[in-house]
């Protein structure tokens, strides 16, 4: 069965493409490092700075300029590398790759060619239970271009454009480019593991503290190669590459789309066209893009005003010895300390919860405490307002504090969740909300007691059961007295003062 | 200015790369220099527009400055360790410490044109359909 989209594409159901089809994937994925300095001169990095304010001469590519290159840029893309199980090259150079477009003042890039600083890394990602392994081509480093702005056409778009409008502050940031080898096997599963990729190397990175991996601002992006073969075929077929892939979920929905058309053009005997094709978050499709310049167009040459990089042996080896823990060891880690089943654990890092889990249990809430609230009845309020769990305005210390207000008796969890209404509504800590809503459980107070006095008083019926012998009719007068303290009182010390004064 | 790269031409072998012996390629003919095609495909990419008058005067004389580099190769480097690079040092860094960046209205003076505090450039074409 086939659907079109609004442009007409023909798609095919994407359980059925897989009756047909085996899908390879491949990504290459570039980050932004986040240093203060740009990768070959002195100017800073900062996002969001009014355009065109951290340029120079190396950066624009003035005439007798010299780049020199960051030592921290250098260091960051080894430790990448180290912690991607990359070979580290012990020779390494730059090279220009050569092309015109307004937003490389330069008129190449400085990039690496054939002697990248890591190759052979792998990456191990799961997804439903099912680990798979994703082979790394190559970690390089390279600048990031700057930002084109299109002027006269419809939403900023260059279809229609009249002129463009180029800020070079970014021009010159370092970028490392880490590329995959082609993934097959993935099978029904090859969007998630995409996805799942991207998700773990984010995390990597994190970790590592090289980025701020903010993908909103555009430090990590995508190229997410999809391709089609017949069922059984011994050859891949023909791969598109989708740039623009800025989000997570958008490199799911990359390739699943991929997928859904390519099988379409070739059930219908044509042929995949190998080329570059943009990705539209709105309606998440693809559309073509510019035909792809061949890699011997670039005109490569080593860039002769850089000396070569030449890691030296010791140095790796101590940078590898320092490597933080990883996010996939850490999850191991904390499964243990928390003692939780593996699908247990998955959920958590399904939710994206692990960290704020973590955090939550470290403030001092017990992991079963910790992760019931934010599994629970945060990600309930989380779905309800389409954000993500830590978006919620909420931190895990309060979490924290919130719990152990409930293992201390001030509230009970239906309390717990009106003073959790507080915090998210910016009225403070959860004692704070606490205190201020005077949710806090009734101790035995004068108007508890007058509240079961009046229960007892209002059911003579009910007491006369009680003391006849069917003890469990007191739960009516339980429920009296609660009810007329709107939850407030100790179910247990409620009952435990009617036991006192009926039987 | 940007023009739309047309197709490529059919895949050319000997466009000198890094990984290379370093010796001044033959053109795809097998013949030495360039080709009236090889340099009407450089203009292309270097978005040059060229008379037919000029590519035939271009293709002699670069092929006449690639002749007199290949003359290198003829040296007898069998016992010469590849040289990499002209200066014999590696690893030249600066410590990623932020230096002053030039003020926009001097960066801006350089542009031909500068529109909201940006490089104003003629419209892209080529990459969007």
């Amino acid at each position: 069965m086939t659907a079109s989209t609004h442009t007409g594409e023909r798609l095919v159901d994407f359980g059925e493409v897989l009756t047909r089809y085996e899908p390879v994937i491949g990504l290459e994925t570039h980050v932004e490092l986040g240093t203060a300095s740009k990768m070959f001169c002195g100017c800073a990095t900062t996002f969001g700075a009014e355009p065109n304010t951290q340029t120079c001469p190396v950066c624009l590519g003035l005439p007798g300029s010299l780049p020199v290159s960051n030592a921290a840029a250098i260091e960051a893309t080894i430790r990448i590398g180290l912690a991607l199980g990359c070979r580290i090259a012990p020779w390494s150079r730059f090279a220009r790759k050569n092309y015109f477009y307004p937003d490389i003042p330069k008129g190449y890039q400085t990039s690496q060619y054939d002697e990248p600083l890591c190759t052979a890394g792998h990456l191990d990602v799961e997804v439903d239970g099912e680990t798979y392994r994703v082979e790394i081509e190559r970690v390089h480093l390279e600048e990031d271009t700057g930002k084109n702005l299109h002027v006269g056409g419809a939403t900023g778009r260059i279809h229609g454009a009249s002129h463009s409008l180029v800020d070079y502050n970014r021009a010159g940031i370092p970028l490392v480019e880490i590329v995959t080898r082609p993934i097959p096997g993935t099978g029904a599963r090859a969007p998630e593991v995409a996805r799942a990729y991207v998700t773990e190397l984010r995390d990597i990175l994190l970790a590592l503290g090289v980025s701020e991996v903010r993908m909103e601002q555009g430090n990590l992006r995508c190229d997410v190669n999809t391709s089609l073969a017949p069922i059984g075929s011994l050859e891949w077929g023909l791969r598109t590459e989708t740039k623009n892939v800025n989000s997570l979920r958008s490199v799911e929905r990359a390739v699943r789309y991929e997928m859904r058309r390519q099988a379409a053009v070739l059930d219908a005997g044509g042929r995949v066209v190998q080329e570059t094709r943009h990705f539209h978050e709105d309606t998440g499709t693809t559309s073509p893009g510019r035909s792809k310049e061949e890699a011997t167009d670039y005109r490569y040459f080593p860039e002769p005003d850089l000396v070569p990089v030449a890691p030296d042996a010791p140095w790796v080896e101590r940078l590898a010895a320092e490597l933080p823990e990883l996010p996939a060891a850490r999850r191991a880690r904390l499964r243990e300390e928390w003692g939780l089943s593996a699908t247990e654990m998955a959920w958590i890092v399904n939710a994206g919860a692990v960290d704020l889990v973590a955090d939550t249990v470290a403030a001092g809430a017990t992991p079963a405490d910790a992760r019931k609230w934010w599994l629970g009845e945060l990600a309930r309020r989380a779905n309800d307002a389409g954000v993500e769990l830590a978006q919620l305005p909420v931190t895990p210390r309060q979490v924290a504090e919130l719990t152990g207000l409930v293992a201390a008796g001030t509230v009970n969890d239906q309390l717990a969740r009106q003073a959790l209404d507080g915090v998210l509504a910016g009225e403070g800590d959860p004692a704070q909300v606490v205190e201020a809503r005077g949710l806090a459980v009734m101790g035995e107070s004068d108007e508890l007691v007058a509240a079961v006095e009046a229960a007892i008083a209002g059911a003579p019926d009910v007491v006369a059961k009680v003391r006849g012998g069917k003890v469990a009719a007191l739960g009516a007068l339980v429920g009296q007295v609660m009810k007329a303290t709107r939850g407030k009182a100790d179910a247990p010390t409620v009952r435990r003062m009617l036991e006192e004064r009926v039987l | 200015m940007s023009t739309p790269v047309p197709k490529d031409p059919p895949a050319r072998q000997d466009t000198a790369g890094p990984g290379r012996d370093g010796t001044a390629g033959p053109g795809r003919d097998g013949t030495a220099g360039l080709g009236r095609d090889d340099v009407a495909h450089l203009a292309r990419l270097a978005r040059l527009a060229l008379s037919d008058e000029e590519l035939d005067h271009f293709a002699g004389q670069l092929s006449a400055v690639l002749d007199a580099v290949a003359q290198v190769g003829k040296a007898d480097v069998a016992d010469v360790p590849p040289t990499t690079h002209a200066v014999p040092l590696t690893d030249v860094t600066r410590p990623d410490v932020v230096a002053p960046s030039l003020p926009r209205d001097v960066v801006l003076a350089q542009a031909p044109a500068a529109e909201d505090d940006r490089f104003r450039v003629p419209q892209i074409l080529g990459e969007e359909e």
